[in-house]
Protein backbone atom coordinates (compact mmCIF):
# COMPACT_ATOMS: atom_id res chain seq x y z
CA UNK A 1 0.00 0.00 0.00
CA UNK A 2 3.16 2.70 0.95
CA UNK A 3 4.59 1.28 -2.31
CA UNK A 4 1.39 2.54 -4.28
CA UNK A 5 1.37 5.76 -2.17
CA UNK A 6 4.62 6.58 -2.93
CA UNK A 7 4.22 5.87 -7.03
CA UNK A 8 1.27 8.15 -6.67
CA UNK A 9 3.14 10.79 -5.33
CA UNK A 10 6.02 10.42 -7.61
CA UNK A 11 4.39 10.66 -10.86
CA UNK A 12 2.26 13.72 -9.63
CA UNK A 13 6.04 15.68 -8.99
CA UNK A 14 6.78 14.31 -12.69
CA UNK A 15 3.75 15.14 -14.08
CA UNK A 16 4.01 18.48 -12.36
CA UNK A 17 7.00 19.26 -13.58
CA UNK A 18 6.15 17.81 -17.56
CA UNK A 19 3.74 20.31 -17.52
CA UNK A 20 6.14 22.72 -16.47
CA UNK A 21 9.12 22.18 -18.93
CA UNK A 22 5.68 22.03 -21.70
CA UNK A 23 6.29 18.82 -23.09
CA UNK A 24 3.00 17.19 -22.71
CA UNK A 25 2.20 19.16 -25.72
CA UNK A 26 1.87 17.25 -28.99
CA UNK A 27 3.33 20.78 -30.91
CA UNK A 28 7.07 20.29 -29.19
CA UNK A 29 6.76 16.57 -29.08
CA UNK A 30 6.03 16.46 -33.09
CA UNK A 31 8.39 19.91 -33.41
CA UNK A 32 11.57 18.21 -31.87
CA UNK A 33 10.81 15.38 -34.46
CA UNK A 34 10.47 17.88 -37.40
CA UNK A 35 13.53 19.43 -35.56
CA UNK A 36 11.84 22.46 -35.08
CA UNK A 37 11.30 22.99 -31.09
CA UNK A 38 14.21 21.20 -29.38
CA UNK A 39 12.15 21.50 -25.58
CA UNK A 40 11.79 18.24 -25.07
CA UNK A 41 15.44 17.29 -25.98
CA UNK A 42 16.07 19.22 -23.09
CA UNK A 43 14.30 18.45 -20.62
CA UNK A 44 15.45 14.95 -21.20
CA UNK A 45 18.84 15.54 -21.42
CA UNK A 46 18.44 18.06 -18.33
CA UNK A 47 16.60 14.89 -16.40
CA UNK A 48 19.82 12.53 -17.46
CA UNK A 49 22.28 15.21 -16.62
CA UNK A 50 20.79 15.25 -12.96
CA UNK A 51 19.65 11.59 -12.47
CA UNK A 52 23.26 10.14 -13.63
CA UNK A 53 25.53 11.77 -10.74
CA UNK A 54 22.94 11.24 -8.68
CA UNK A 55 22.37 7.77 -8.91
CA UNK A 56 26.10 7.02 -9.38
CA UNK A 57 26.86 8.53 -6.52
CA UNK A 58 24.60 6.42 -4.86
CA UNK A 59 25.77 3.72 -6.65
CA UNK A 60 29.41 3.95 -5.10
CA UNK A 61 28.32 4.32 -1.85
CA UNK A 62 26.28 1.52 -1.84
CA UNK A 63 23.00 3.46 -1.35
CA UNK A 64 21.19 2.00 -4.55
CA UNK A 65 21.25 -1.10 -6.95
CA UNK A 66 21.04 -0.57 -10.47
CA UNK A 67 17.56 -1.97 -12.22
CA UNK A 68 19.29 -2.17 -16.37
CA UNK A 69 17.01 -3.47 -18.99
CA UNK A 70 18.90 -6.05 -21.81
CA UNK A 71 20.17 -5.16 -24.60
CA UNK A 72 19.01 -7.19 -27.30
CA UNK A 73 19.58 -5.88 -30.11
CA UNK A 74 16.54 -7.12 -32.32
CA UNK A 75 14.48 -6.06 -29.65
CA UNK A 76 15.73 -2.70 -28.99
CA UNK A 77 16.27 -1.53 -32.01
CA UNK A 78 13.11 -2.69 -34.49
CA UNK A 79 10.88 -2.11 -31.37
CA UNK A 80 12.56 1.20 -30.70
CA UNK A 81 12.33 2.59 -34.35
CA UNK A 82 8.04 0.69 -34.30
CA UNK A 83 7.76 3.06 -31.47
CA UNK A 84 9.27 6.20 -32.90
CA UNK A 85 6.45 5.17 -36.14
CA UNK A 86 3.91 5.39 -33.92
CA UNK A 87 5.11 8.45 -31.65
CA UNK A 88 4.98 10.49 -34.75
CA UNK A 89 1.68 9.91 -35.27
CA UNK A 90 0.16 9.69 -31.91
CA UNK A 91 2.43 12.88 -30.85
CA UNK A 92 2.15 11.62 -27.30
CA UNK A 93 4.58 8.68 -25.49
CA UNK A 94 3.15 6.56 -23.12
CA UNK A 95 3.67 8.39 -19.90
CA UNK A 96 3.30 11.84 -21.47
CA UNK A 97 -0.39 10.81 -23.23
CA UNK A 98 -1.76 10.61 -19.48
CA UNK A 99 0.20 13.89 -18.35
CA UNK A 100 -1.40 15.43 -21.87
CA UNK A 101 -4.64 14.16 -20.44
CA UNK A 102 -4.47 16.26 -17.56
CA UNK A 103 -3.94 19.44 -19.04
CA UNK A 104 -7.24 18.84 -20.74
CA UNK A 105 -5.69 17.68 -24.50
CA UNK A 106 -8.34 15.08 -25.65
CA UNK A 107 -6.47 14.21 -28.30
CA UNK A 108 -4.26 11.89 -26.46
CA UNK A 109 -7.71 9.67 -25.24
CA UNK A 110 -7.32 8.49 -28.89
CA UNK A 111 -3.97 7.22 -28.41
CA UNK A 112 -4.28 6.40 -24.90
CA UNK A 113 -7.10 3.36 -26.61
CA UNK A 114 -4.99 2.78 -29.20
CA UNK A 115 -1.93 2.02 -26.70
CA UNK A 116 -4.28 -0.16 -24.64
CA UNK A 117 -4.70 -2.28 -28.32
CA UNK A 118 -1.46 -2.42 -29.03
CA UNK A 119 -0.51 -3.97 -25.71
CA UNK A 120 -3.01 -6.24 -26.13
CA UNK A 121 -1.81 -6.86 -29.50
CA UNK A 122 1.40 -7.67 -28.09
CA UNK A 123 0.38 -10.03 -25.73
CA UNK A 124 -0.68 -12.35 -28.28
CA UNK A 125 2.00 -12.02 -30.23
CA UNK A 126 4.43 -12.46 -27.73
CA UNK A 127 5.14 -16.06 -27.51
CA UNK A 128 6.34 -15.79 -31.49
CA UNK A 129 8.33 -13.22 -30.50
CA UNK A 130 10.40 -14.26 -27.69
CA UNK A 131 11.37 -17.43 -29.77
CA UNK A 132 12.84 -14.62 -32.74
CA UNK A 133 13.19 -10.89 -32.39
CA UNK A 134 13.84 -11.28 -28.90
CA UNK A 135 16.74 -14.02 -29.28
CA UNK A 136 18.51 -12.09 -31.93
CA UNK A 137 21.60 -10.24 -30.47
CA UNK A 138 21.45 -10.68 -26.75
CA UNK A 139 24.10 -8.95 -25.00
CA UNK A 140 22.52 -8.98 -21.49
CA UNK A 141 22.38 -6.40 -19.41
CA UNK A 142 25.45 -4.16 -19.87
CA UNK A 143 26.57 -0.41 -19.15
CA UNK A 144 28.47 2.02 -21.52
CA UNK A 145 31.42 1.63 -19.20
CA UNK A 146 31.15 -2.37 -18.59
CA UNK A 147 31.00 -2.18 -22.46
CA UNK A 148 33.84 0.23 -23.14
CA UNK A 149 35.93 -1.34 -19.92
CA UNK A 150 36.53 2.02 -18.47
CA UNK A 151 35.56 3.98 -15.14
CA UNK A 152 31.61 5.08 -15.27
CA UNK A 153 32.50 8.68 -13.84
CA UNK A 154 34.81 9.01 -17.56
CA UNK A 155 31.39 8.37 -19.38
CA UNK A 156 29.56 10.93 -17.48
CA UNK A 157 31.67 13.63 -17.62
CA UNK A 158 32.10 13.07 -21.18
CA UNK A 159 27.91 12.98 -21.81
CA UNK A 160 27.53 15.81 -19.49
CA UNK A 161 30.17 17.82 -21.92
CA UNK A 162 28.45 16.78 -25.07
CA UNK A 163 24.98 17.87 -23.75
CA UNK A 164 26.07 21.25 -23.10
CA UNK A 165 27.67 21.38 -25.71
CA UNK A 166 24.33 20.78 -27.22
CA UNK A 167 22.64 23.00 -25.43
CA UNK A 168 24.87 25.98 -26.16
CA UNK A 169 24.10 24.78 -30.02
CA UNK A 170 20.18 24.32 -29.31
CA UNK A 171 20.28 28.10 -27.54
CA UNK A 172 22.15 29.69 -31.08
CA UNK A 173 19.78 28.29 -33.33
CA UNK A 174 16.97 29.16 -31.25
CA UNK A 175 15.16 25.39 -31.21
CA UNK B 1 12.61 32.60 -22.15
CA UNK B 2 9.95 31.42 -19.81
CA UNK B 3 6.24 32.04 -20.99
CA UNK B 4 3.50 32.31 -18.79
CA UNK B 5 3.12 29.91 -16.21
CA UNK B 6 6.26 27.68 -18.02
CA UNK B 7 9.89 27.23 -16.24
CA UNK B 8 12.54 26.65 -18.60
CA UNK B 9 12.93 22.91 -19.71
CA UNK B 10 16.33 23.04 -18.59
CA UNK B 11 15.02 23.83 -15.11
CA UNK B 12 11.77 21.63 -15.23
CA UNK B 13 14.12 18.70 -16.29
CA UNK B 14 17.15 18.85 -14.03
CA UNK B 15 14.59 19.39 -10.97
CA UNK B 16 12.82 16.01 -12.63
CA UNK B 17 15.72 14.09 -12.38
CA UNK B 18 15.67 15.09 -8.43
CA UNK B 19 12.47 13.30 -8.38
CA UNK B 20 14.32 10.11 -10.16
CA UNK B 21 17.22 10.01 -7.51
CA UNK B 22 15.07 10.60 -4.83
CA UNK B 23 12.39 7.62 -6.17
CA UNK B 24 15.20 5.41 -6.50
CA UNK B 25 16.75 6.05 -3.07
CA UNK B 26 13.81 5.92 -0.86
CA UNK B 27 11.99 3.42 -2.84
CA UNK B 28 14.26 2.04 -5.42
CA UNK B 29 11.78 2.00 -7.98
CA UNK B 30 12.84 3.80 -11.12
CA UNK B 31 10.86 5.56 -13.49
CA UNK B 32 9.05 3.86 -16.59
CA UNK B 33 5.24 3.93 -18.00
CA UNK B 34 4.54 1.73 -20.83
CA UNK B 35 4.48 -1.58 -18.38
CA UNK B 36 1.60 0.23 -17.08
CA UNK B 37 -0.29 -0.11 -20.03
CA UNK B 38 0.09 -3.87 -20.28
CA UNK B 39 -1.57 -4.57 -16.88
CA UNK B 40 -4.06 -2.14 -17.95
CA UNK B 41 -4.81 -3.90 -21.04
CA UNK B 42 -4.34 -7.49 -19.07
CA UNK B 43 -7.08 -6.34 -16.40
CA UNK B 44 -9.76 -5.01 -18.98
CA UNK B 45 -9.26 -8.75 -20.59
CA UNK B 46 -9.83 -10.30 -17.38
CA UNK B 47 -13.16 -9.10 -17.36
CA UNK B 48 -14.19 -10.71 -20.39
CA UNK B 49 -12.00 -14.04 -20.47
CA UNK B 50 -10.47 -14.24 -16.80
CA UNK B 51 -9.07 -17.88 -17.74
CA UNK B 52 -7.32 -17.05 -20.99
CA UNK B 53 -5.46 -13.92 -19.42
CA UNK B 54 -4.12 -16.67 -16.84
CA UNK B 55 -2.50 -18.88 -18.95
CA UNK B 56 -1.17 -16.38 -21.56
CA UNK B 57 3.23 -16.29 -21.40
CA UNK B 58 3.07 -12.10 -21.55
CA UNK B 59 0.10 -11.66 -18.55
CA UNK B 60 2.18 -14.44 -16.15
CA UNK B 61 5.05 -12.55 -16.93
CA UNK B 62 3.37 -8.58 -16.10
CA UNK B 63 0.91 -9.78 -13.96
CA UNK B 64 -2.23 -7.12 -14.80
CA UNK B 65 -2.31 -5.14 -11.46
CA UNK B 66 -2.28 -2.26 -10.07
CA UNK B 67 1.09 -1.67 -8.81
CA UNK B 68 3.85 1.37 -8.19
CA UNK B 69 4.14 2.16 -11.90
CA UNK B 70 0.22 2.00 -12.25
CA UNK B 71 0.38 4.86 -9.77
CA UNK B 72 2.98 6.73 -10.86
CA UNK B 73 1.30 7.00 -14.54
CA UNK B 74 -2.01 7.95 -13.02
CA UNK B 75 0.07 10.76 -10.87
CA UNK B 76 1.84 12.41 -13.87
CA UNK B 77 -1.84 12.86 -14.86
CA UNK B 78 -2.91 14.31 -11.54
CA UNK B 79 0.07 16.56 -11.54
CA UNK B 80 0.21 17.83 -14.88
CA UNK B 81 -3.82 18.62 -13.91
CA UNK B 82 -2.79 20.91 -10.79
CA UNK B 83 0.28 22.65 -12.41
CA UNK B 84 -1.74 23.48 -15.45
CA UNK B 85 -5.06 24.66 -12.88
CA UNK B 86 -2.54 26.65 -11.02
CA UNK B 87 -0.97 28.70 -13.70
CA UNK B 88 -3.89 28.88 -15.70
CA UNK B 89 -2.67 26.90 -18.83
CA UNK B 90 -5.36 24.22 -18.35
CA UNK B 91 -7.66 24.61 -21.50
CA UNK B 92 -9.48 21.37 -22.95
CA UNK B 93 -8.48 21.01 -26.72
CA UNK B 94 -9.27 18.48 -29.16
CA UNK B 95 -6.90 19.05 -32.22
CA UNK B 96 -3.58 20.04 -31.20
CA UNK B 97 -2.42 23.61 -32.99
CA UNK B 98 0.49 22.34 -35.00
CA UNK B 99 -2.40 19.38 -36.65
CA UNK B 100 -4.83 21.92 -37.13
CA UNK B 101 -2.72 24.26 -39.09
CA UNK B 102 -1.95 21.33 -41.47
CA UNK B 103 -4.73 18.85 -41.10
CA UNK B 104 -8.02 20.86 -40.10
CA UNK B 105 -9.86 20.60 -37.36
CA UNK B 106 -12.46 17.69 -38.36
CA UNK B 107 -11.73 14.77 -34.98
CA UNK B 108 -11.67 11.92 -37.30
CA UNK B 109 -8.24 12.28 -39.46
CA UNK B 110 -6.70 13.34 -35.68
CA UNK B 111 -8.50 10.06 -34.22
CA UNK B 112 -7.80 7.52 -36.86
CA UNK B 113 -4.07 8.79 -36.89
CA UNK B 114 -3.58 9.06 -32.75
CA UNK B 115 -5.23 5.60 -32.38
CA UNK B 116 -3.44 3.25 -35.22
CA UNK B 117 0.09 5.64 -34.12
CA UNK B 118 -1.01 4.83 -30.46
CA UNK B 119 -1.03 0.65 -31.62
CA UNK B 120 2.20 1.20 -33.05
CA UNK B 121 3.85 3.02 -30.64
CA UNK B 122 2.86 0.50 -27.59
CA UNK B 123 3.35 -2.42 -29.99
CA UNK B 124 7.56 -1.11 -30.56
CA UNK B 125 7.83 0.14 -26.94
CA UNK B 126 6.79 -3.20 -25.68
CA UNK B 127 9.41 -5.24 -28.02
CA UNK B 128 12.25 -2.74 -26.79
CA UNK B 129 10.69 -3.75 -23.39
CA UNK B 130 10.81 0.26 -22.03
CA UNK B 131 9.59 3.84 -23.35
CA UNK B 132 10.85 7.49 -23.20
CA UNK B 133 10.78 6.87 -19.60
CA UNK B 134 12.01 3.67 -19.10
CA UNK B 135 15.00 3.42 -21.83
CA UNK B 136 14.78 6.97 -22.29
CA UNK B 137 14.93 8.42 -19.04
CA UNK B 138 15.81 5.64 -16.63
CA UNK B 139 18.34 3.67 -19.21
CA UNK B 140 19.90 6.58 -19.71
CA UNK B 141 20.31 7.75 -16.24
CA UNK B 142 21.93 4.34 -15.10
CA UNK B 143 24.11 4.37 -18.51
CA UNK B 144 22.92 1.38 -20.18
CA UNK B 145 23.70 0.65 -23.23
CA UNK B 146 19.88 -0.46 -24.19
CA UNK B 147 18.80 2.99 -22.90
CA UNK B 148 20.92 5.35 -25.26
CA UNK B 149 20.52 2.90 -28.49
CA UNK B 150 16.50 2.62 -27.78
CA UNK B 151 16.71 6.52 -27.51
CA UNK B 152 18.51 7.07 -30.94
CA UNK B 153 15.92 4.36 -32.73
CA UNK B 154 13.31 6.30 -30.86
CA UNK B 155 14.02 9.57 -32.40
CA UNK B 156 14.69 7.77 -35.63
CA UNK B 157 11.83 6.32 -36.30
CA UNK B 158 9.61 9.58 -34.89
CA UNK B 159 11.83 11.92 -37.12
CA UNK B 160 10.77 9.55 -40.54
CA UNK B 161 6.74 9.34 -39.49
CA UNK B 162 6.39 13.04 -38.47
CA UNK B 163 8.30 14.51 -41.40
CA UNK B 164 6.63 11.88 -44.21
CA UNK B 165 2.93 12.78 -42.19
CA UNK B 166 4.23 17.27 -42.77
CA UNK B 167 6.24 16.63 -46.09
CA UNK B 168 4.95 19.47 -48.71
CA UNK B 169 2.84 21.30 -46.07
CA UNK B 170 5.27 23.78 -44.86
CA UNK B 171 3.03 27.03 -43.56
CA UNK B 172 5.92 28.87 -42.70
Amino acid sequence: MTTLLYGLITGVFFGFLLQKGEVLRYDKQIGALRLQDMTIVKFMLSHIAVAMVGIYLLYDLGIVKLSLKSTILGGVVIGAILFGIGWGLLGYCPGTSLGALGEGRMDALWGIGGMLVGAGIYAEAYPYLQKTVLTWGDYGKITIPQALGINHWIVIVILLLAMLGLFKWFEQKKL
Amino acid sequence: MSKKGSWSPYFAGALSGVVAIGSVWFVGKYFGASTSFVKSAGMIEQIFSPERVAQMPYFIKEVPAIDWQWMFVLGIALGAFVASKLSGTFKIQMIPDMWAERFGIATRPRAIAAFIGGIIAMFGVRLANGCPSGHGLAGASQLAVSGYLALICFFIGGMISANLLYKGGEQR
